[in-house]
């Protein structure tokens, strides 16, 4: 006699926990249902991920480095569960190592991006990165895992927290990738992960006034309209790309601080 | 602007060259220097007479808007007697009540060692006149307490009014006569080590036999860096005048190991002649069941369970 | 003299408290009798024959017997890390170097407790420093290497880096697996393979991190560790199969090894000695530096090249500073290395004891005042009580020359100006430290002064990703940070700076 197994409930991940939508509501994707989230969930998620801003811009880049790499380690255990998922075990590989790359920039990029700048006057002057703040994500559609890796790694490698709305037609990649994160250290809000309508979805996140940036780069059709919103309280837009991986794509979300202090006895 | 009344005995004008300079305090190396003194490994025996004097040191108390005559006798049973079944357990140093309940407290301690303290000068607040802050310690001496625990005016402070701080402090002092005092900081709401340097020494100046960090009626009470800046002072003020004052951290004290932490902060600062009730104190109220249950884990062995500890 | 004699008086002698002993458990370590070179992915017994003892200083009891590489060794083990660089290493990406490496990290800290053990046993630091200090750097050090082997564009943009080959490296006994980190992660994350030489007295972490390697499943040769006393290091230095020599320890031995590579073309970089000037102006946070003082010098010994040796206190505020510091000194705690409570250990060797010694006598000899606190010595073992030295002068050898023990001497300053002049007025620029509350001030004496690295408001603060490294006859190069790779680069482009 074979055995039923028992079927995963796919819910959405905000908070470091995972309720359901608190609409109720659920779609169909990849033969399963999936929590569809509302604009309250867009919300609740901000919140949560503002919340979270101290606590992971706090703490030392050596500790950001390590939570990334595990993440990388949690990944590498799930590695079939992911190919199942998404093209297959190269696509996995990738993500990884991506996650494995952008964990090594954590205490490296303020010396690529900051300097001690020369100024013509008895001053030390210089100019550190900071993270800009809570980063609204629109992951792209496919790859299912390679993209929202993609995007997500750079932004919080940087001390930024993220509330991301996972690729419409192919989430569940997205939803195993938070199961991945929730058991690897990283604190609850930094990472949240919304599934649903990315039409019914995206506007709220780009017109959030408590969002600081936006990475635009899987939206399609409606990028104009969110450009518009995200104008309203002057966001950074990002055109994100998948198909590289760069300290620069750190550094969009970064906000550049310079200091001056006079030299003298 | 208030004038300082005279000094009490012990202290010659000019203050300013007899005592320490303000000077700062860096937040970072005294965190650290705190967190260094608590990773101290401190076992057997050596655990067990940190417990015992963590038990003689304390300052049960109950400072709630709830406090009933009926409570006050059960706080000052578990002072005198803090675990019947053990006879070696001495009794605390004192209770710590509100005015209106020292009567009840001053008949409950007769014939023990148990000392009584009242808070006074509107605790915690102190957003009161002076001399509203003044009669009421009068009272509470009047009413038997040996000690009292007054709050300075952290408005006054804030905003610069150094001398109205001193000069309440001298107020009090003298109403207070033979009963010491304790002056509480209230460190939560200074906002930085450099002020509770100041502030300690302004207390200390002004006639305090005891400075203390907090009302506990705060989330931000004693914490050990900012204990260990208040030591400081206090070195710095014994060293420069020979006068010795005491030390109480009070609030967020709940575990036997943070006792044990804070007197090895004080044993290695101020070495052993501040290890005595006469000199430092711990205000707390559950931090005693810990203690009790520390010195029987150390005395028989094994873990333990509330359950074998009386409340009251 | 009898204001202070009538303070020293009150000075709190903690006797009232005996903490209880609370030694760390030993067995966590499993030693072996005798250990071989690690050559080629393996231990192998040593070509010379020749075995000596390596000793635990706070006993003077032998751990175990380790090998003494000869010349033939030396060149097995060149060879070894030649053959692994032309056929493999290099192969291996840059991602999956960083791998390699992260691996490397992460079996560290699992097995942290482990090598603070074996650390504290064999080089008598105490326990809780190479538990907090020590083996959670290392691991930290190989963390931020692995993460540069697949980013070197983005480190030397435009310049084509490359590795150099085969990097031989000689570490000393004061941090010897902490040196070790510094020295192979940023060598294996510019893609070279290394022989590493551990110091004479202090080879067991390197041997047991060799399990590590096997761990994380190295390649065979990437790694090779010969030990041994100098002759094997001098091996080392002039065998031509070695593209690279990288040195940290005394300047004298320094000198001689940058003067047997003249003309061989070879790179080299130099971490030596120092005597750093520790400078309290009158508005420092009283407290704190005195904490920062005594951590400047009395910190691992005073087995420090960058220690602050040389207290230069404002004259306006000597009294508090010296009242104060002898009051601190008498709560360090000195004894067994292996017990949570010890502050200072034991001194390295029986040979730098009798250095120590020597130079403290002299001290006395020329003048200076001599205080130590009350202190009882094991009596077994190797020990010295943490001292100071008032009344110095510059020209005194005490005030000149590297103790590299728990020895402080004091001068005083009465300007900014004249602290830097005495500051500077060194052949050594290793590390200086200033304590003052004026930001400025900071930021001006961090200008003037002679020295590769400056503390403000703090001492003996290192980080992976923050560069390390001497002017003048401290050294040359620096390790950590960015700038840490570039010794172990070659560039396409002609690179002007030498070494």
């Amino acid at each position: 006699m074979s055995r039923l197994p028992v079927k995963k409930t796919y819910k959405l991940f905000l908070g470091g926990e995972f309720p359901r939508s608190e609409s109720g509501r659920t779609y169909e994707a990849q033969g399963q249902n999936v929590a569809r989230a509302s604009r309250k969930d867009v919300r609740d998620a901000v919140r949560a991920a503002r919340g979270a801003v101290d606590k992971w811009s706090g703490m030392t880049a050596y500790n950001r480095g390590q939570v990334l790499y595990r993440i990388a380690e949690m990944m590498e255990a799930r590695a079939e569960e992911f190919a199942d998922l998404s093209s297959g075990r190269a696509e996995v590989e990738e993500a990884i190592d991506r996650w494995v790359w952008y964990a090594g920039w954590a205490d490296k990029y303020t010396q690529v991006l900051g300097s001690s700048n020369p100024v013509a006057a008895p001053y030390f002057n210089f100019t550190v990165p900071e993270p800009t703040g809570v980063v609204g994500v629109l992951a792209p559609e496919q790859p299912a895992l390679g993209g929202i890796v993609a995007r997500l790694a750079p932004v919080i490698v940087g001390g930024n927290t993220a509330v991301v709305l996972a690729s419409e037609s192919e989430p569940l990649a997205s939803i195993e990738l938070a199961e991945a994160i929730a058991t690897a250290d990283v604190p609850g809000g930094v990472v949240n992960i919304l599934t649903g309508h990315h039409s019914e979805l995206a506007p709220w996140l780009a017109g959030h006034m408590d969002v600081n940036a936006l990475d635009v780069g899987g939206a399609d059709g409606e990028l104009p309209e969110l450009e518009r919103l995200a104008a309203e309280n002057v966001k950074r837009v990002v055109h994100g790309r998948t198909d590289r991986q760069s300290p620069y794509e750190i550094a969009n979300f970064l906000e550049l601080k310079t200091v001056w202090h006079p030299i003298g006895v | 602007m208030a004038k300082a009344p005279a000094l009490p005995a012990g202290f010659e004008l000019p203050l300013e060259p007899r005592l320490p300079r303000i000077g700062s305090v860096d937040e970072v190396a005294v965190e650290e220097r705190a967190a260094t003194l608590a990773r101290r490994s401190i076992k057997r025996e050596a655990k067990l007479f940190a417990l015992d004097l963590a038990v003689r040191m304390m300052d049960l108390t109950t400072l709630e808007g709830q406090d009933t005559p009926g409570k006050i006798a059960a706080l000052t049973s578990k002072a005198i007697r803090p675990d019947p079944s053990d006879a070696t357990i001495p009794s605390v140093a004192a209770v710590c009540v509100y005015p209106n309940l020292v009567p009840t407290a001053v008949e409950k301690v007769k014939g023990s060692s148990v000392k009584v303290a009242s808070v006074a000068t509107a605790f915690p607040s102190g957003q009161s006149p002076t001399h509203i802050k003044v009669a009421e310690v009068r009272d509470v001496v009047e009413m038997g307490a040996d000690e009292v625990d007054m709050v300075i005016d952290r408005g006054a402070f804030l905003s610069g009014r150094y001398a109205k701080v001193y000069d309440e402090i001298c107020q009090v002092k003298e109403a207070a006569g033979e009963a010491h005092l304790k002056v509480i900081l209230e460190v939560g709401e200074l906002g930085t080590y450099d002020n509770v340097r100041r502030a300690s020494l302004l207390a200390m100046a002004a006639g305090a036999d005891f400075i203390k960090t907090s009302t506990g009626k705060l989330p931000q009470a004693a914490t050990l860096p900012v204990t260990l800046v208040m030591l400081e002072a206090i070195r710095d003020v014994h060293q420069e005048t020979g006068r010795k004052v005491g030390m109480k951290p009070a609030g967020g004290i709940r575990q036997a190991k943070q006792a044990v932490q804070y007197l090895v902060q004080l044993y290695e600062t101020l070495g052993t002649e501040w290890l005595t009730p006469d000199l430092y104190r711990l205000g707390a109220s559950t931090l005693l069941n810990d203690v009790l249950m520390q010195i029987r884990k150390e005395k028989t062995g094994r873990y333990q369970s509330p359950d074998y500890f009386t409340i009251d | 003299m009898t204001d202070l004699e009538r303070r020293q008086d009150r000075s709190p002698v903690p006797s009232g408290w005996d903490y209880a002993p609370a030694p760390e458990a030993r067995d966590i370590v499993t030693l072996q009798e005798r250990y071989g070179l690690f050559i080629g992915g393996e231990l192998v017994d040593p070509k010379s024959g020749e075995y000596f003892p390596t000793l635990d200083p706070s006993t003077e009891e032998p751990l175990a017997e380790v090998a003494q590489a000869g010349k033939e060794d030396v060149d097995l083990a060149v060879r070894a890390a030649r053959d692994a660089f032309e056929n493999g290493w290099s192969d291996v990406s840059p991602p999956e170097r960083a791998k390699y490496l992260f691996r490397i990290a992460r079996i560290l800290q699992e097995r942290s407790r482990e090598f603070a053990v074996l650390e504290s046993l064999n080089g008598g630091k105490p326990i809780k420093e190479s538990r907090d200090v020590d083996v959670p750097l290392s691991a930290a050090h190989f963390f931020y290497y692995a993460g540069w082997a697949d980013k070197l564009e983005y480190a030397f943009p435009n310049r084509r880096p490359k590795p150099v080959g085969v990097a031989g490296q000689i570490i000393p006994w004061n941090f010897p697996l902490l040196m070790l980190s510094w020295k192979i992660a940023p060598a294996l994350a510019a893609g070279n393979t290394v022989v590493l030489k551990p110091a004479e007295t202090t080879p067991l972490s390197a041997l047991l991190f060799a399990d590590v390697l096997r761990q994380a499943e190295l390649p065979p040769g990437v790694v090779n560790i010969v030990t041994g006393d100098g002759r094997a290091g001098a091996e080392l230095v002039k065998h031509e199969g070695v593209d690279k020599i990288a040195f940290t320890g005394s300047t004298e031995v320094g000198k001689a090894i940058q003067r047997e590579l003249a003309g061989t073309g070879k790179k080299l970089t130099l971490e030596l000695g120092g005597k750093a000037a520790n400078i309290i102006f009158d508005d420092a946070a009283l407290d704190q530096a005195v904490e920062g003082i005594v951590n400047g010098i009395y910190f691992n010994q005073g087995h420090v090249c960058c220690a602050g040796s040389r207290l230069l206190v404002q004259e306006s505020i000597y009294e508090p500073v010296i009242e104060k510091l002898k009051q601190r000194l008498t709560t360090l705690r000195l004894g067994d290395p292996l017990d949570k409570n010890t502050d200072v250990g034991a001194i390295n060797s029986r040979e730098q004891l009798e250095k120590i010694k020597e130079l403290v006598a002299s001290g006395e000899a020329e003048g200076a005042e001599i205080y130590q606190p009350p202190c009882r010595l094991p009596e077994k073992g190797y020990w010295f009580v943490p001292t100071v030295f008032t009344n110095v002068a510059q020209s005194y050898r005490i005030a000149q020359e590297e103790i590299f023990g728990p020895v402080l001497s004091v001068l005083t300053f009465r300007t900014p100006d004249e602290a830097v002049e005495k500051a500077n007025n060194t052949p050594y620029g290793l590390s200086a430290g200033v304590w003052t509350e004026k930001g400025s001030r900071i930021l001006s004496m961090a200008q003037k002064l002679k020295a590769g690295v400056i503390w403000a408001n703090t001492y003996n603060r290192f980080d992976p990703t923050s560069p390390f490294g001497g002017y003048k006859e401290s050294g040359f190069g620096r390790e950590g940070g960015l700038h840490g790779l570039e010794p172990y680069l070659d560039f396409d482009e002609s690179d002007a700076r030498g070494g």
